[in-house]
């Protein structure tokens, strides 16, 4: 079946030729899209990463809550801390089954370097509605510098199944504009 | 009861005998004969557990209904994984590898014993997935089981014993090959449908390995021998399973996709060359697109995720992209030397639409690589993918690739299977001329379903995203789609087990006389009805209706592709 001639390296006809030179055109296309972006776009995969561990991480967030606490929220029945950074600084987020902590909030059009890291499993950050999507690992300080372009509550939902129950890891981070 | 054909031994007084096919002439070796069987029915029972679980989760999903609780909700999703995306796939490879190895070749097995000892592995491995997964709640992981979630040992030895089970059996198609050449069964180059499963073969190999590097640390780290298991390098691991597995499940599907072209029109590959070339490219770049998975992870620069995600320069999409026009332009020749030479498309109205083996193949092409691939090359972007990762678009994207690319493609096939392997009468033909589209519309549904609840935020593995409390009404709309596609493509599965039980069970067991189905007597495998060169090169046959076709999808690629850097460029500044 489908058994080949004796000799079937002949030349490509017309056609093969046409579509192999516009699918290539097409390839390099896609390929040069992404460095493209890289230096030209504005929202690109954050890099920075740093060693850690769960103890140590979490060192860095209770020191970051108690300097810059300035209310509480609850969230699925639990009382969290709102904390608000000046603009520029590092703000730490913290994943554990099954809690998002704390409660961030930020000034719209400033920059940020939000750390996250997991206390044990791997978790998935996804801010929604503005369906930004990183991946959450233990002993890894991932660091995102993100500048908040609309105003509002956004949720942090989990999307990396944590065990049975994932679907309740939800947090918060509140951007507010400079005016208010 | 008719009797079957006699079967003769391959060497004189030797007990290894053969049968010889009257339908294709091929020598069908009948150890294969067995393996193949075994191999199928064991394809088919995955099949169904991954299918019952399939209905439950997506009935669950759809919030109207919402119908397991949470821990069955994940634990069927579990076994979904495992049942469909590993089980049911891999064993109908390793069918279709046994098959291509020997009959193709008019070769005899040259390693029964070897090869029934992995299918034994991987029965007893996938069986006891099932098990383990059912009766423990600790092994509710998903199918990705990432690490640092730690699942029972005795889980990650059943994914162990699996692999190892097809390795052998994938070992035994080398060893096939080699044989057969050695004692000069076939002359000159490899069938091309051979040589692409040759392609899949090398990368379940390479695949296979990588799944050992990630599990069997896991499976020695369960059972309390270290601490610390590295989450960012188990995950790197595992896609290096995970994701080359469905590059072999294409190479797979695609060789499949050739032969069902074969059998039903009676192509002949427009150009040898071509399409050995695009199977190359396979080999070589798509086992980089395991980075795929890793897009968002920490640890790892821009540079290596570009490289790794786009095959070094998209040269894998480049291997899909001439298959596209490759078959295609096949059948469109096939066709118009057949008189059907209307206009652009007047061979295509005119293909046999009620043979399941050619609509089967239509059906699987278009979902594959409309949906799947061209969502695919998208979310595998490293920017874009910041939108989607761990969403319902990245399902979306891969129930296009192997729900309604390869298992369409597979289920077409296997009503070919039982007649001329497993020597039955195929029984409710009816039933298999509609079955190819009822599966391919539900799967389609299903997919465009969890694509646009994916875009909206809806996350994948997540058992009621309304804890959110931030979906738009619309989610309720498209959850439904996806909901009601998955009931369909159900209806799809439950036609194709039971036309192949029915067959199995009740049909009359004698030779095929016939290869096509439902759609005429004619039997494009017969040297005497082989197109001649001639009728390849008639300029009245040229493929121009393809040419077309090929140019429409790389617009709706290009508008597909562009309108998600558009979505990309409206969200909030990240770096």
């Amino acid at each position: 079946m489908l058994a080949p001639e004796k000799i079937w390296w002949k030349p490509m006809g017309r056609m093969e030729k046409t579509w192999l030179t516009v699918a290539f055109v097409w390839c390099v296309f896609l390929t040069v899209m992404m460095p493209l972006w890289y230096y030209m776009g504005k929202q690109n995969v954050p890099t920075e990463t740093y060693k850690t561990s769960p103890i140590q991480f979490n060192e860095k967030v209770t020191a970051f809550v108690e300097q810059y606490k300035v209310g509480e929220d609850t969230i699925n029945g639990i009382t969290l801390p709102v904390v608000e950074a000046p603009a520029g600084s590092d703000v730490y987020l913290r994943a554990s089954t099954w809690q998002w902590y704390p409660i961030l909030q930020l000034r719209k059009g400033e920059e940020y370097r939000l750390h996250i890291s997991s206390m044990d499993l791997q978790h998935g950050f996804s801010l929604q509605p503005v369906n930004i999507n990183l991946q959450v690992l233990p002993d890894y300080d991932y660091v995102a510098t993100i500048v908040p372009t609309s105003t509002g509550e956004f949720t942090i939902v989990c999307n990396e199944f944590c065990s049975l129950g994932h679907h309740t890891m939800i947090g918060k981070i509140i951007v507010k504009d400079l005016g208010e | 009861m008719t009797s079957l054909s006699p079967t003769f031994p391959w060497v004189n007084g030797a007990k290894d005998d053969y049968r010889v096919c009257g339908v294709t002439t091929l020598k069908v070796d009948m150890h294969t004969e067995r393996l193949i069987i075994a191999n199928a029915v064991m394809a088919v029972i995955c099949l169904v557990l991954g299918g019952i679980s399939a209905l439950l989760i997506a009935l669950t999903r759809w919030q109207a209904i919402h119908l397991l609780d949470a821990t069955w909700f994940y634990r069927l999703l579990t076994l979904h994984g495992i049942d469909m995306l590993v089980a049911w796939i891999v064993f109908f490879e390793m069918a279709g590898l046994a098959f291509g190895s020997t009959a193709l070749l008019n070769a005899r097995h040259a390693a029964p014993k070897l090869a029934w000892f992995g299918w034994i592995l991987m029965t007893v491995g996938g069986l006891m997935a099932n098990f383990v997964v059912l009766f423990d709640p600790q092994s509710i992981v998903t199918f990705t089981a990432y690490v640092p979630l730690k699942a029972h040992p005795l889980f990650y030895l059943s994914y162990i014993l699996f692999a190892v089970g097809a390795l052998i059996q994938v070992i035994t198609f080398f060893i096939n090959i080699v044989v057969a050449k050695r004692e000069k069964r076939f002359e000159g180059s490899l069938p091309l449908a051979v040589f692409g499963l040759m392609t899949a073969a090398i990368l379940a190999v390479y695949t296979l390995l990588e799944g050992a590097a990630a599990i069997v640390p896991a499976f020695f780290w369960a059972l309390g021998m270290f601490e610390v298991y590295d989450p960012g390098i188990y995950r790197n691991f595992f896609w290096g399973f995970g994701h080359p597995a469905q590059q072999v499940n294409l190479a797979a599907m695609v060789s499949i996709w050739y032969m069902l072209a074969q059998m039903t029109v009676g192509i002949r590959p427009v150009n040898e060359k071509f399409s050995r070339l695009a199977f190359i490219l396979y080999l070589f770049f798509i086992n980089l697109g395991s980075a795929h998975h890793l897009l968002v992870d920490p640890g790892l620069t821009f540079a290596w995720k570009a490289v790794n995600t786009s095959y070094a320069m998209y040269l894998a999409v480049l291997g899909s992209m001439m298959h596209a026009f490759s078959i295609p332009a096949a059948l469109e020749i096939a066709l118009r030397a057949k008189g059907y030479n209307k206009g652009l498309f007047g061979w295509l109205r005119n293909g046999p639409w009620n043979e399941p083996g050619f609509s089967g193949l239509v059906v699987s092409m278009i979902l594959f690589g409309w949906i799947g691939g061209v969502t695919g090359v998208t979310i595998g972007t490293e920017q874009i993918n910041m939108l989607v990762h761990n969403t319902l678009r990245l399902p979306g994207h891969f129930h296009a690739t192997v729900v309604g690319g390869t298992t369409t493609a597979f289920m077409a096939f296997t009503y070919y299977v039982i007649p001329l392997i497993f020597r039955k009468e195929l029984k409710l033909k009816k039933w298999a001329v509609w079955q190819p589209y009822v599966y391919g519309f539900g799967s389609a549904l299903v997919s465009l379903g969890m694509i646009t609840s994916g875009l909206q935020g809806v996350s994948r593995r997540n058992w009621d995203i309304t804890f959110a409390g931030v979906v738009p009404g619309t989610v309720n709309l498209t959850l439904a789609i996806f909901g009601i596609g998955a009931i369909i493509a159900v209806i799809g599965g439950i036609m194709y087990v039971t036309i192949v039980l029915v067959s199995i069970l009740t049909g009359e067991r004698k030779e095929a006389t016939n290869l096509l189905l439902v759609s005429g007597t004619n039997n494009p495998l017969l040297e005497s009805t082989k197109l001649t060169d001639h009728q390849m090169e008639d300029k009245q046959n040229q493929p121009k209706g393809t040419l077309v076709m090929v140019f429409a999808f790389l617009v709706w690629f290009a508008v597909y592709y562009l309108s998600n850097w558009w979505l990309l460029g409206r969200t909030w500044f990240i770096k």
